[in-house]
């Protein structure tokens, strides 16, 4: 017998039963339990329905991904295709060159969300314990680059870094700026100065995640002999895991999904992003190939083309699904976590 | 006591100090990388950019672009106008929305956990290079379309437009209800963070609070006005900020599309400098009025 029955058991042995409780109580105990029922049964229509509405869009993706081209242009068939084939997958892949494009996505994410996390974690922890002059306005600059978009000053960004040159002083030298675009080095560069995809959100969770945690902690610290590296290394990093993790994580899929960095700095390199930002333009070149028309401009279909953008849009968010499922606590609990406030 | 505050001033320079190790890989990368795109395109916006290879010749003409911007360019400021309005509504859509959410998502119930993961799926994959996509997908397009005319005469929201139009009451603010419902999908995808960060405040409430307005007679619904709106009105303050910035940063909206196009297509830096300037400026104003207004609302438990 489970608790909660003999619990039950324990009421009705001495209330009476379940009516003549209700009776007693002048109705309410059922009025209750009736709301109670509405009250549940409403939160799960509105919840199933809310998911299923943020849902939607990827099982539509899927539907069609396994979809033949006929079945494309079949008005009858709207989800369940007629035939399954994995044709498109194959064909999205041979397009965006995905083995290679993962490669060099998981590479160039996983470096870059390793030294973005540690720099904005050295850079806020100073924000959070340390007071300076002139605080007020670096963070100020920081509260700047989370609210001014990079693509404000894209062009800017890019003559910047085809002259690359501080104060004069490779000019000096070498006579002429560097050439520091068609690299990766330079988003690495920028990486390590916070300067990268959405730093500034990351330095802002960081500084509110440690200012939460006691003082007392560092100053014993302090008072035993620890050095304000040391006491950073041995007793605040151990415990700023959450925020680290997922701070590591924002910044891989971040990344992993960006375009506009990827675009401006590696637009070189096979990724997975760029490619699929390309994919309709390349589809029409390898349907033309395949037909052995090399020069000609063969026109593809639309719903051919939305079929393969759908396929390589999955194909994208796979790693970052399997991602997401792993580590889903990691990614909603450490913002919680933080406790923001004003 | 001369020697002991010496010994003090002495901590907090050498703690000055750490600090400024500290932040200093922020600092170098600011000056290095940020402080001269943004001057640059500053000092572009207020000049005559000519472009020849290898170079880029600037000429001082002083407010010239703003000039262009705003009352030569034809979709700027019908553009801006545009945004800015949608940014309100949506904001305030956003904000009741998560809000909402949340508080359902705070109560104890079976699959919760999951629940709350599909809400949070959106700001991992609606991001970057796919955020464009979503919008032109013309199949996609296609296959709502088709679900929407074998269900139009079940649409609750059309009917209820068509009845309440009749009415004639407040038309206006009818019709800005019904394009948040009709677009509740880009709100509900757009909601993510917010519904965690209001979730994350309402876990802060003691429960005792609760209890103690419980036993009083005081119904749930007087503690939700009474006690949890006025103990998580900062969050709203929080909240507010970051959607409006997100909002205004997102790269599928207008007014930066028209930026980029100025920019990159017509290759005209200036007025796309002048532009971007003058909508940061816009945007950012906005922020500053609203959250003194916000600010002034909030309680502060302590």
């Amino acid at each position: 017998m489970t608790k909660a029955k003999a619990k039950e058991l324990l009421k009705t042995q001495k209330y009476g039963s379940y009516w003549e409780r209700n009776r007693a109580s002048g109705g309410y105990l059922f009025k209750k339990d009736v709301m109670n029922f509405f009250v549940k049964v409403c939160r799960f229509v509105l919840l199933f329905g809310m998911c299923f509405l943020i849902l939607q869009p990827i099982l539509n993706k899927i539907s069609v991904s396994f979809m033949e081209e006929s079945d494309l242009y079949n008005p009858i068939v709207v989800s369940i295709p007629t035939k399954f084939t994995a044709e498109n997958y194959i064909m999205a892949a041979n397009i965006m060159q995905y083995g290679k494009g993962l490669k060099n996505s998981t590479i160039i994410s996983l470096t870059i969300a390793i030294l973005q996390t540690a720099m904005c974690t050295i850079v806020g922890y100073g924000f959070a314990r340390f007071k300076f002059p002139l605080k007020k306005m670096w963070f100020a600059f920081v509260l700047a680059l989370i609210i001014i978009p990079p693509q404000a000053f894209s062009s800017s960004l890019y003559l910047h870094f085809r002259y690359w040159d501080f104060l004069g002083i490779v000019r000096a030298i070498k006579g002429e700026g560097l050439n520091l675009r068609g690299s990766v080095l330079p988003y690495y560069l920028m990486s390590a100065g916070c300067m990268g995809l959405k730093n500034g959100l990351y330095i802002y969770l960081v500084r509110q995640f440690f200012r939460n945690i006691p003082v007392d902690l560092e100053e014993a610290a302090y008072v035993d002999g620890c050095g304000m590296f040391k006491t950073f290394t041995r007793i605040m990093l151990p415990q700023s895991k959450p925020i680290i993790t997922s701070c590591f994580l924002f910044a891989l899929v971040w990344q992993w999904t960006d375009g506009f960095y990827s675009k401006l700095f590696l637009g070189g390199k096979v990724l997975v992003s760029t490619s699929l930002a390309n994919v309709v333009d390349a589809l029409g070149v390898y349907v033309a190939r395949q037909q052995g028309a090399v020069n000609e401009q063969v026109s593809v279909s639309t719903q051919l083309s939305n079929c393969i953008l759908s396929t390589g849009t999955l194909l994208i968010i796979m790693p970052i699904l399997l991602v997401y499922l792993f580590a889903q606590k990691a990614f909603v609990e450490s913002i919680a976590s933080t406790g923001i406030k004003m | 006591m001369k020697k002991q505050k010496n010994k003090l001033a002495g901590l907090q320079k050498r703690k000055a100090i750490a600090g400024y190790l500290f932040i200093l890989p922020f600092i170098l990368g600011f000056l290095l990388f940020m402080v001269k795109p943004m001057l640059d395109s500053l000092q572009m916006s207020f000049s005559l950019v000519t472009l020849s290879p290898g170079s880029v010749a600037k000429q001082w003409i002083g407010i010239e672009n703003y000039r262009v911007a705003f009352r030569v360019d034809p979709d700027y400021s019908q553009n801006l106008v545009n945004e800015l309005s949608r940014m309100i509504l949506y904001s305030i859509g956003i904000i009741v929305f998560s809000f909402f959410v949340a508080l359902i998502l705070n109560q104890d119930f079976k699959g919760r956990g999951l629940v709350r993961a599909i809400f949070f799926l959106p700001v991992i994959l609606s991001s970057g290079v796919m955020l464009g996509l979503e919008e032109n997908n013309y199949l996609m397009a296609m296959i709502s379309q088709t679900v929407e005319t074998t269900t139009q005469n079940i649409s609750v929201t059309g009917a209820l437009q068509t009845i309440l139009r009749t009415a004639g009451v407040g038309t206006r603010a009818y019709e800005w209800v019904f394009e948040i419902i009709d677009n509740i999908y880009d709100i509900a995808v757009a909601s993510g963070i917010q519904i965690i960060i209001f979730l994350s405040g309402l876990q802060t409430i003691p429960k005792s609070m609760y209890e103690a307005a419980d036993i009083e007679g005081c119904t749930s619904w007087e503690s939700l006005w009474k006690i949890t709106f006025p103990m998580i009105s900062s969050i709203f303050l929080v909240n507010w900020i970051y959607t409006v910035v997100d909002f205004c940063m997102r790269s599928d909206n207008d007014v930066m599309d028209k930026i980029q196009t100025v920019m990159v297509v017509m290759l005209d830096y200036g007025p796309a400098s002048a532009m971007s300037w003058a909508y940061f400026l816009i945007v950012t104003a906005f922020i500053g009025i609203t959250s003194f207004f916000i600010s002034k609302g909030v309680y502060y438990n302590d």
